[in-house]
């Protein structure tokens, strides 16, 4: 068995439809139990306080805002190698998801910011590299509903993601050069691995794995609707067709 | 070699003949750095720190915003149908639009920016390094251009989507362009930035075709 069975839509529909529960039911408990124990079974930071609790939400939506575009690579790669169109879908429906992991992460990091550095916004590397990824979503996406035939639609958004995932790498270490060149202020990154203590260790881990399954719940979602907004819109091209008469018949009658 | 030279001079003739070609790009920019003080205040020490950004931000803006022409007229009277069965393949047609491209737009810009930079109070010893680094940008931006021309070329209203794709890839560039000149405005050595932004620039010549070509295969099936 392949797993290129699944790139057929009746396949994919039987075996998301099946998956979709546990999925849910998984992200379910993953987020509960990681949520509830980072925010009520973690002490204070002895310097930050309450305020460190917020990484439970902001590291893991950052993991995801970056793996959602790779995500959409490896499938519009697939799209343009092997031509499945529930592979161009699924980058598709991936989209506005790492879109919104994007500007959670913002978001999070801003209410952390304030109390912490004392702002809500500094232009430092990391925060930039996120809100030019953010841009590249938004040009995305935009790019899909401009295009009316969905064949076209995924073709072009394959290339843009494509050429998009080479500058928003570049841009990623174009921003280090800008920054650093313009003040040689310190480093406000916080995110390093040995910094997390052990007692935010493990909830932190729980809350990863509860944001990796709401991704994949919402990206089977989302593609299993718009396979079946395809569907839709092909029964209406049909019976459209069907309902005009030919212009032979036309001139008979 | 004969049917290349044939296509950049028709794209030259028809960027200076038909109305609203090149000349236009140059009169956008004139027009930005004219409204730059407006907005800040006419301090010179204050323009003396925002020359650099200002300037390349304002090429960089006239550039783009001349783009939606590059592909848009040939595709809708049926000439790109006609010149994509041309000997020469589209990667290179790609390449000698954007060529042309920046010949009538880029390099007029490389020409005028140190007259504007006067204005701007830029210090006399960064200018040379202006004039470098836009004439070692801009080609970039034209071929980057190209990409979000023809990706958007069967839109029938792609000019600010054509921006909203376009400009993010402008990031590097514009980041590597402005620090080359504010660096030589402050002073120290441009030269790492310079050798960054020609090292991208030819990273876009050098890929950047394939990628235009590639989308107006797709736009022209």
């Amino acid at each position: 068995m392949s797993i290129w069975k699944f790139a057929n839509p009746v396949q994919f529909m039987r075996l998301s439809g099946a998956l979709l529960p546990a999925f849910s039911g998984l992200t379910v408990l993953c987020l509960a139990a990681g949520l509830g124990w980072g925010f009520f079974g973690t002490p204070d930071d002895y310097q930050q306080g309450a305020t460190v609790k917020i990484l439970f939400i902001h590291v893991p939506a950052a993991l995801m805002a970056i793996n959602a575009w790779f995500m959409m690579l490896v499938t519009s790669m697939i799209w343009f190698i092997r031509r499945h169109h529930v592979s161009a879908l699924a980058a598709r429906a991936a989209a506005p998801i790492g879109a919104v992991m994007t500007l959670i992460t913002l978001f999070t990091g801003a209410i952390w910011g304030e109390p912490m550095w004392g702002t809500w916004w500094a232009w430092d590397p990391r925060l930039t590299s996120f809100f030019i990824l953010f841009v590249f979503y938004l040009g995305y996406i935009a790019l899909w509903s401009a295009i009316d035939d969905p064949e076209k639609a995924a073709d072009l958004t394959a290339i843009l993601c494509l050429v998009g995932s080479v500058f928003a790498v570049l841009s990623r270490y174009a921003v280090f050069f800008w920054s650093q060149g313009l003040h040689q202020g310190p480093s406000l990154s916080m995110d390093q691995r040995e910094n997390v203590d052990n007692a935010f260790y493990w909830p932190l881990l729980l809350c990863i794995a509860g944001f990796v399954l709401l991704f994949i719940t919402l990206v089977l979602l989302r593609t299993r609707t718009e396979i079946r907004a395809r569907r839709l819109r092909a029964i209406e091209q049909m019976q459209a067709q069907q309902a005009a008469p030919r212009p032979m018949e036309a001139h008979k009658a | 070699m004969k049917t290349a030279s044939a296509v950049l001079g028709r794209e030259l003739r028809l960027a200076l003949r038909s109305g609203g070609g090149a000349g236009l790009g140059l009169s956008f920019f004139l027009i930005v750095v004219l409204l730059v003080p407006f907005g800040t205040g006419p301090d010179p020490e204050r323009l003396r720190a925002i020359a650099p950004g200002t300037l390349w931000l304002a090429a960089l803006l006239a550039c783009q915003l001349s783009l939606d022409r590059l592909f848009q007229t040939d595709y809708e009277d049926g000439t790109l149908d006609i010149l994509s069965l041309s000997p020469l393949p589209l990667e290179g047609l790609v390449a000698l639009k954007a060529l042309a491209h920046w010949l009538t737009t880029g390099l007029p810009l490389v020409i005028v920016a140190p007259v504007l930079a006067i204005t701007l109070n830029l210090p006399g010893d960064a200018f040379a390094w202006l004039m470098a680094s836009l004439a070692l940008g801009t080609p970039g931006l034209s071929f980057l251009g190209a990409i979000g021309g023809a990706v958007t070329v069967g839109l029938r209203r792609g000019g600010l989507l054509l921006s909203v794709l376009v400009l993010p890839l402008y990031i590097p560039t514009l980041i590597f362009g402005a620090r080359a000149v504010a660096s030589a405005a402050e002073g120290t050595d441009p030269m790492p930035a310079l050798t960054l932004l020609a090292g991208l620039t030819l990273f876009i010549l050098a890929l950047a075709p394939f990628a235009a070509a590639a989308a107006l295969r797709i736009n022209l099936r």
